[in-house]
């Protein structure tokens, strides 16, 4: 009996459990499939959690992709699918944001982190070098014997005096 | 058979159950007393009141321990008079998944939080070659965080609050989450989470103590790189576990998807992975202490803000599971209240502290810096497009997704630029090295790296410049790595017994650089190959037509009905096969349907061909032009594949060698903290 109801129950959650989206059709011409494909993985499902409409099982991204389709078929740049899908749905849905005023910390940020970090710690040594005492001229002629000495020793396992 | 579950099974169960409570209040209790013990005991200098603060810390442990079991047990048999078992699991379920879903929700992913911060903050205070200072300082730092952690626990998510009447069933778990690589994600990634709380602590301590004197930082360094260690291996199993569930649980032939939540973990990782290096130059040098510290109090900052964006459910994402956005607010005040006062001790102390040696710009130390920079901006990049999103919408409501063609032209040229620099660096001397030398001795390595490019280009169709230099780049990661070792063990210089000899001789901190780094090279050239010359192809076919991705053809066999043990599945076999013959082999995939939360999963059909995988998705099921039954089917030949997960496997197996080697090993130290 529970069995019975088990295999009622999957049979209409396997086949009926979301409407069936529409099938996917490839376009004929591989060249703008592939076009197609590329566009799928940068275009996001606008009902889903992260997730392109290349990967996306949901209605609409079946849809969406179909759009995409017969937009590339009727022989509309890569750009134009871009702008008119954005048209349509807001920049949420490429994952790649335009760049506009209100992304610029967003592109340029990493860079500034970078500078930001290397500036820091530039300074930083800067600082601690200058904390430093100048070596006298007598230790500086002591210094300049030893790395001498140093320079021919050319041994990545040259160990520090802790090891 | 559901019906021993239904009231406890009688007293014993219900008593577990309570002691489990009551553990967990007593948890808090005791970690109330090791942090005002801790800290009058490093007042006055108490080495009793030190005492009585590491037994509370050690009792706090099994406090924690024993109201974890109660909670596993609770779900073991299935008592659905506690409301978070009812909620999150269901008799049919096997065992495995059953214990698993213990941590599977919020409140107990909580308790397994505690658990790891309570049994490490045991281990810290149970460290017998810590300074006094600085192990009361860092004990207290560390029940402060308990204390937080399990107030939380008890007073906004107690997992061991009762239903009356228990109800007949539970709601189970969700399915995609019923998965062996899943049962042990939570844990290992747990353990990297808060492994990097002890290395807060101590930077917290090392900032209250402050200690001038040269001996100090790389004493400390030595202390600290452990934790550093064991936290960023066990998130990098962790993290590789969650990529390898995704990739073969979601069905979308995808690894990494650079989620939210996939990005909520990668971001301590790098901040833990920059710590590692940092810390290595305060170990060795003394230097560099303040950005030691800080990185360390990064590490755990990164750790909880993870969790925060996992479990508050303010970033959508394929992952979030377990979301409260009320208790999202708990956790950023607790990251707000620890971080921001620790960041504050920072600002206040950092400039005071006394670093140790000097080093010439090319050097170790220099070029560890330079891994610093870039591992930090990367972070800050991985954090910038988390986040961007939110604020943006809180800022003026406009909504965008950031998602991996930003991170494609963002992080990974950043990435990039420290690969070409990385090998060089563990072939420069410490305090000035010689770039020329290490010019010479990786020439070889850079002409193979070159070789290892051009090969990439011609072996691969469609070809692709990009990809071919990132497959040199992973070569040159592997390669130099090799010239690492050779330069060590002079080969080829001295004679082959000798150099067995040396090899024999390397610490193994030595080799755990050379696997971690040959094992991110790996890693490299496996995403690299995946993702730029991966395959695709999706068709509905009847039973006995073929699906056709690149040199594989998968033909569909029969689909059949199979019942579970809490679902009932569409079953297809495949068989798999090359287009110009060789042996063909057969793979189940299937669609799952579980009737307790009304919810289908598919079951990836993946057929292991030497690095490649054959990945097999069964999709709906349709009708064919001529009526009959057809499936759509999807197949993806993903080149390399092996690699991207064997990669983190040696970065992870690095890790542990490095924490094996005789310096790190604390009875080491303590012979030294006695000498």
């Amino acid at each position: 009996m529970k069995r019975a109801l088990l295999i009622a129950l999957a049979a209409v959650g396997l086949m009926a459990a979301e409407p069936p989206p529409a099938p996917d059709r490839p376009l004929p011409d591989a060249a703008q499939e592939a076009r197609a494909k590329a566009l799928f993985a940068d275009i996001r499902c606008v009902v889903c959690q992260h997730e392109a409409i290349a990967d996306s099982p949901a209605g609409i991204a079946a849809d969406m992709r179909q759009l995409v389709r017969e937009e590339i078929a009727a022989g509309r740049t890569d750009a134009q699918v871009r702008e008119d899908l954005v048209r349509r749905y807001g920049d949420f849905v490429l994952f790649k944001p335009p760049v506009r005023a209100g992304t610029w910390l967003l592109w340029f940020g990493p860079m500034a982190a970078l500078l930001a970090v290397g500036i820091g710690l530039l300074t930083f040594s800067r600082r601690r070098r200058a904390e430093t005492p100048e070596l006298s001229v007598d230790e500086e002629a002591r210094l300049a014997d030893i790395l001498a000495a140093e320079a021919v020793r050319r041994d990545p396992d040259a160990k520090a005096s802790d090891d | 058979m559901a019906a021993r579950g239904q009231f406890g099974g009688g007293g014993s169960a219900l008593m577990i159950v309570e002691t489990g409570a009551f553990a967990l209040v007593l948890a808090l209790v005791l970690s109330v007393l090791q942090t005002v013990m801790a800290t009058a005991g490093r007042m006055r200098r108490s080495p009793v009141l030190a005492g009585a603060a590491q037994g509370a810390a050690i009792a706090a442990a099994g406090a924690v321990v024993v109201a974890f079991g109660a909670l596993i047990f609770a779900f073991a048999v299935s008592d659905f008079s506690v409301a978070n078992v009812a909620a999150n699991s269901h008799t049919d379920k096997p065992m495995l998944y059953k214990v698993a879903a213990a941590w599977g929700s919020h409140e107990g992913s909580l308790i397994l939080w505690c658990l790891v911060l309570t049994v490490f903050g045991a281990t810290l205070a149970r460290a017998r070659n810590l300074p006094f200072g600085l192990k009361t300082s860092a004990m207290a730092t560390q029940g402060m965080l308990g204390v937080l952690f399990l107030a939380f626990a008890v007073f906004t998510s107690n997992p061991f609050e009762r239903l009356n009447p228990a109800p007949f069933q539970g709601a189970s778990l969700n399915p995609l989450l019923q998965d062996p690589a899943l049962a042990f994600h939570p844990p290992l990634l747990y353990c990297g989470y808060v492994g990097f709380s002890v290395c807060f602590s101590l930077a917290v301590a090392a900032l209250i103590e402050g200690r001038a004197n040269a001996s100090f930082w790389p004493a400390w360094g030595r202390w600290v790189r452990p934790w550093a260690l064991a936290s960023w291996a066990f998130l990098t199993v962790g993290i590789t576990l969650g990529a390898f569930w995704a990739y073969y649980e979601l069905g979308w032939g995808g690894w990494w998807f650079w989620d939210p939540v996939e990005n909520a973990s990668f971001m301590p990782w790098l901040a833990g992975a920059a710590l590692l290096h940092s810390a290595v130059v305060t170990e060795r040098r003394g230097a560099l202490a303040g950005w030691t510290t800080f990185l360390a109090l990064l590490a755990f900052t990164f750790s909880m803000l993870g969790a925060f964006l996992v479990r508050s459910g303010v970033l959508t994402s394929v992952h979030a599971f377990a979301v409260d956005p009320k208790r999202g607010l708990m956790l950023l005040a607790i990251l707000g209240a620890t971080s921001g006062l620790a960041f504050a001790l920072f600002a206040w102390r950092a400039p005071r502290l006394k670093g140790g040696g000097q080093f010439a710009p090319v050097s170790r130390e220099g070029a560890l810096v330079l891994n610093n920079l870039f591992l930090t901006a990367a972070c800050a990049t991985v954090l910038l497009g988390t986040l961007y999103p939110l604020i943006l919408e809180a800022a003026n409501g406009a909504t965008i997704s950031v998602g991996p063609p930003y991170f494609a032209l963002t992080f990974v040229p950043l990435m990039a630029v420290a690969f070409l620099i990385l090998p060089a660096g563990p072939l420069l001397a410490w305090k000035r090295g010689d770039l020329k030398g290490v010019g010479q001795r990786l020439a070889v390595a850079a002409g193979l790296a070159i070789l290892v490019a051009l090969l990439g280009w011609m072996a691969f169709e469609p070809r692709k410049a990009l990809s071919a230099a990132g497959i040199g780049l992973g070569g040159w990661l592997v390669l130099g790595a090799l010239a690492e070792i050779a330069e060590r063990i002079r080969l080829f210089r001295v004679g082959l017994p000798e150099s067995l000899r040396r090899a024999r001789g390397l610490p193994l901190g030595a080799w755990g650089t050379v696997v971690a780094h040959a094992g991110l090279g790996v890693f490299v050239i496996g995403a690299v190959v995946e993702t730029g010359y991966r395959v695709e192809a999706a068709r509905t076919v009847a039973v006995g037509e073929t699906v056709t991705a690149g040199r594989y053809s998968v033909r569909l066999d029969g689909v059949r009905i199979v019942e579970g043990p809490n679902y009932l599945a569409e079953s297809g076999a495949l068989t798999v096969s090359l287009n110009d013959g060789g042996a063909a082999r057969v793979v189940t995939a299937e669609r799952r349907f579980f009737p307790a939360g009304g919810q289908t999963t598919t079951e990836v059909g993946l057929d292991f061909r030497g690095l490649d995988d054959v990945y097999v998705v069964l999709g709906d099921r349709a009708q064919n032009a001529a009526g009959a039954p057809a499936w759509s089917v999807r197949v993806w030949w993903n080149p390399w594949a092996r690699l991207i997960f064997l990669g983190p496997a040696l970065m992870a197996l690095a890790g542990v060698l490095s924490l094996l080697d005789r310096r790190l090993r604390l009875g080491v130290g303590q012979r030294k903290a006695a000498s």
